[in-house]
């Protein structure tokens, strides 16, 4: 979903964006990076952690009618902070952190003394690191690509 | 007569004791770790996440340690773990056009845009064991070419379709969250092919398998060409309520295949191509596959072709597809059927009874004559 | 989008506060006139009482529609459940696998799922929030789960809502299944339930 990168996008679009770039990102790597922040504003949990199922629906034929391929985990979590933002986090998986870092990343994204910073220090890390995992499964995939080689017939023989 | 059976808790107790030994094998050997399972037995851990339709790497990796490999017992544990978690709604549908692939070839165009790309597989290799893994080898990284990231593979099956070559795929249900769905709403016939299709991804593999090939050797065939396989990463989106838009959640493996099939028309269709379509968690390319040509034999009503061949049989198909199912139905054959079988023994008793009764009158009327 | 702002929390640790209100339900619904007391029962969003709050939060979830009647039908409350249970709120009664009313709620029962002979089960159940589960007119309920009779007098209700119950009652096995709440307390009256007096 290439959306605009701007950490001053319309609020929509940017949370859409920084909230599937944390969910995408492994846990371990943003818990790392959200440490790293220092100290952070309180802030309470509307929804503690939960984990449950969400329903991958797939198309026929890839482009047709959805049907339901199967089930994967994932965990959301919900918080407020005392300022009143309430940020939504869901995430792939069973990490109770991982949620409770994405929802409280994007309560404080919509403060504009955090966003900026944020920005800087973990979505576009995130994103770049993404965008790098991609590029070396591309290029893995790229090595075994067939080239065919055509042999051509001498004329009269 | 109804008789009691208690008893057995402490053989029962002692029985899980000695399976979990057992399980642990001899402590002289370092026990697996789950991100061992991940990483090594990847392709088991894919079937336990198509089959127990529950994509979660690292819990498919327990219940394939707890399950001490075995995959349809690990499928299972899969299944019922499953049942203990809310559903937070549905994904949108995936777009696999969109798909970061690994792994993209096509048996119909040599020259398919964006090319053969053969990404990791055994197609090629010789089948031999490789006796360098039973020491510790340590393997080079695999070689990279220089690839264009930002350039997503067409589909074989948009290329055909655009010259009418071939049936565009059914358009249906929106995505509404109220489609059927065989977790919610058990399994009625005749099934829309959507349900069909989710049976068939949670279904056995050596049950599709079986089946696919017996269409091929001539039990309903349909004549089938690999369109396109492909196998990659792709985004899964998903909308919060409490958010009102999409955001990507995750990214998962899967493989998708499609069928491309001969069909030679009817009276309202000018002949083309048919399809049948295959979509898997994981790398889970034969599973794929039998898929595809299951979801194709299955079409035969609807194409009017006629459905005489058990692959083409709806009921018999999805009836008999679920491995958690069909294992259970079997293995329940060792539960205690003591009664049952004392009221049977009775019964041929009483008929040997009698037949041996006849047998003593006729030879005595014989020996009276 | 949900406005959560002024959101109330749902259950302080979900799962077990809800094994333990099913627990709690469970004894209600199997000794119909049982007076239950629910000590985990958040605060309620809207004018919901703490008991009916916790009864949906336990039993209610995607899967189960609900219809709020006037006093309920309120954002809040809407945005509760949707929230803490992942309940989707209908408009119509006849979508409902819970409906929530107030003791004088008009014609109680009308349009409600009432099951089917085949399927029984799937009729709606009703949450009535009512003023107290004490000090109304005392009625004798007699019935499965209840040895020979138990006396209760649910406050708030007037006589047509027991009329209306006395029709309900006769369509058993169909027909639909009430829990009184007020405060942190609840009462089952199931569909095999009858009163008298």
């Amino acid at each position: 979903m290439p959306l605009s990168s701007s950490a001053d996008a319309p609020a929509p679009a940017r949370r859409q964006r920084w909230l599937s770039v944390l969910a995408k990102a492994p846990a371990s790597r943003l818990t790392a990076l959200w440490d790293g922040l220092g100290a952070v504003p309180a802030y309470t949990l509307l929804r503690r952690p939960e984990t449950g199922l969400v329903m991958v629906k797939g198309r026929i034929s890839g482009s047709g009618a959805p049907f339901a391929a199967g089930e994967m985990t994932a965990t959301r979590a919900a918080v407020r902070l005392a300022s009143g933002e309430v940020g939504i986090g869901y995430v792939g998986g069973r990490s109770a952190r991982h949620a409770e870092i994405a929802a409280a990343i994007d309560a404080l994204s919509q403060r504009s003394d955090w966003r900026d910073r944020l920005e800087a220090e973990i979505v576009a890390p995130l994103e770049a690191e993404a965008d790098a995992r991609r590029r070396t499964i591309a290029a893995r995939a790229a090595a075994t690509k067939v080239d065919f080689f055509t042999v051509a017939r001498e004329a009269g023989s | 007569m109804y008789v009691a059976v208690k008893g057995g808790e402490t053989a029962i107790a002692h029985s899980l004791d000695l399976l979990a030994d057992k399980r642990r094998g001899d402590r002289g050997v370092a026990e697996l770790t789950l991100e061992q399972i991940g990483q090594q037995l990847g392709l088991a851990v894919d079937r336990v996440m198509t089959e127990g339709s529950c994509y979660d790497r690292s819990l498919a990796a327990l219940a394939i340690k707890q399950a001490r490999g075995d995959l349809i017992e690990a499928i299972f544990l899969l299944r019922a773990y499953r049942t203990t978690l809310p559903r937070f709604g549905d994904s949108l549908p995936l777009d696999t056009g969109a798909m970061v692939a690994e792994r993209r070839i096509s048996s119909t165009f040599k020259d398919v845009p964006g090319g053969q790309v053969l990404g990791p597989t055994y197609d090629y290799t010789h089948r031999l064991l490789d006796f360098s893994l039973a020491a510790d080898g340590e393997r080079p990284a695999a070689p990279t070419a220089p690839a264009d990231t930002n350039r997503t593979l067409p589909r074989v099956g948009d290329i055909l379709e655009r010259e009418g070559m071939l049936e565009p795929p059914p358009q249906g249900l929106q995505s509404d969250g109220a489609s059927e769905d065989l977790t919610r709403q058990p399994l009625t016939l005749p099934a829309s092919r959507p349900v069909r299709l989710q049976n068939l991804a949670r279904g056995d593999e050596g049950f599709l398998l079986a089946l696919g090939y017996s269409t091929q050797r001539g039990y309903g065939n349909n004549h089938p060409f690999v369109g396109e396989i492909r196998y990659g990463h792709v985004p899964v989106a998903f909308v919060p309520e409490e958010l009102g838009f999409a955001i990507e959640i995750a990214e998962i493996d899967v493989t998708e295949c499609e069928m491309v099939n001969q069909f030679a028309g009817s009276h309202d269709v000018p002949p083309q191509f048919t399809r049948g379509y295959g979509l898997a968690f994981g790398h889970s390319e034969r599973k794929a596959m039998s898929m595809a040509l299951v979801d194709r034999a299955l079409r035969a009503e609807e194409l009017s072709e006629s459905a005489t061949s058990p692959a083409q049989d709806e009921e018999f198909v999805l009836a008999h597809s679920d491995n958690v199912e069909a294992s259970g139905f079997v293995q329940h054959l060792k539960l205690p059927h003591y009664v049952d079988f004392q009221s049977e023994l009775v019964v041929v008793r009483a008929l040997r009874a009698e037949v041996e009764a006849r047998h003593r009158q006729a030879a005595l009327d014989q020996a009276a004559e | 989008m949900t406005d959560l702002s002024t959101l109330g929390p749902g259950l302080a640790d979900p799962s077990h506060d809800a094994q333990q209100l099913f627990r709690a339900i469970l004894d209600a619904t199997s000794h119909p006139g049982r007076i239950v007391s629910l000590p985990a029962a958040p605060a309620g969003p809207g004018t919901l009482s703490a008991a009916a709050t916790a009864y949906l939060l336990t039993l209610a979830d995607r899967d189960t529609p609900v219809w709020l009647a006037e006093p309920f039908d309120q954002p809040e409350v809407g945005n509760f459940l949707r929230f803490h249970a992942g309940a989707l709120i209908v408009t119509q009664r006849a979508q409902a696998a819970f409906g929530v009313l107030a003791a004088t709620t008009p014609s109680p029962f009308n349009d409600f799922d009432l099951g089917t002979d085949a399927y029984p089960d799937r009729s709606a159940t009703l949450i009535v929030d009512v003023p107290g589960l004490t000090g109304g007119t005392m009625r004798r309920w007699r019935g499965p789960g209840i040895d020979d009779h138990t006396d209760i007098a649910v406050a708030g209700l007037a006589d047509m809502f027991w009329h209306d119950w006395a029709a309900n009652h006769g369509l058993f096995p169909c027909g639909v299944d009430i829990v009184f709440t007020a405060g942190i307390e609840l009462c089952a009256l199931p569909r095999s339930i009858a009163v008298e007096g």
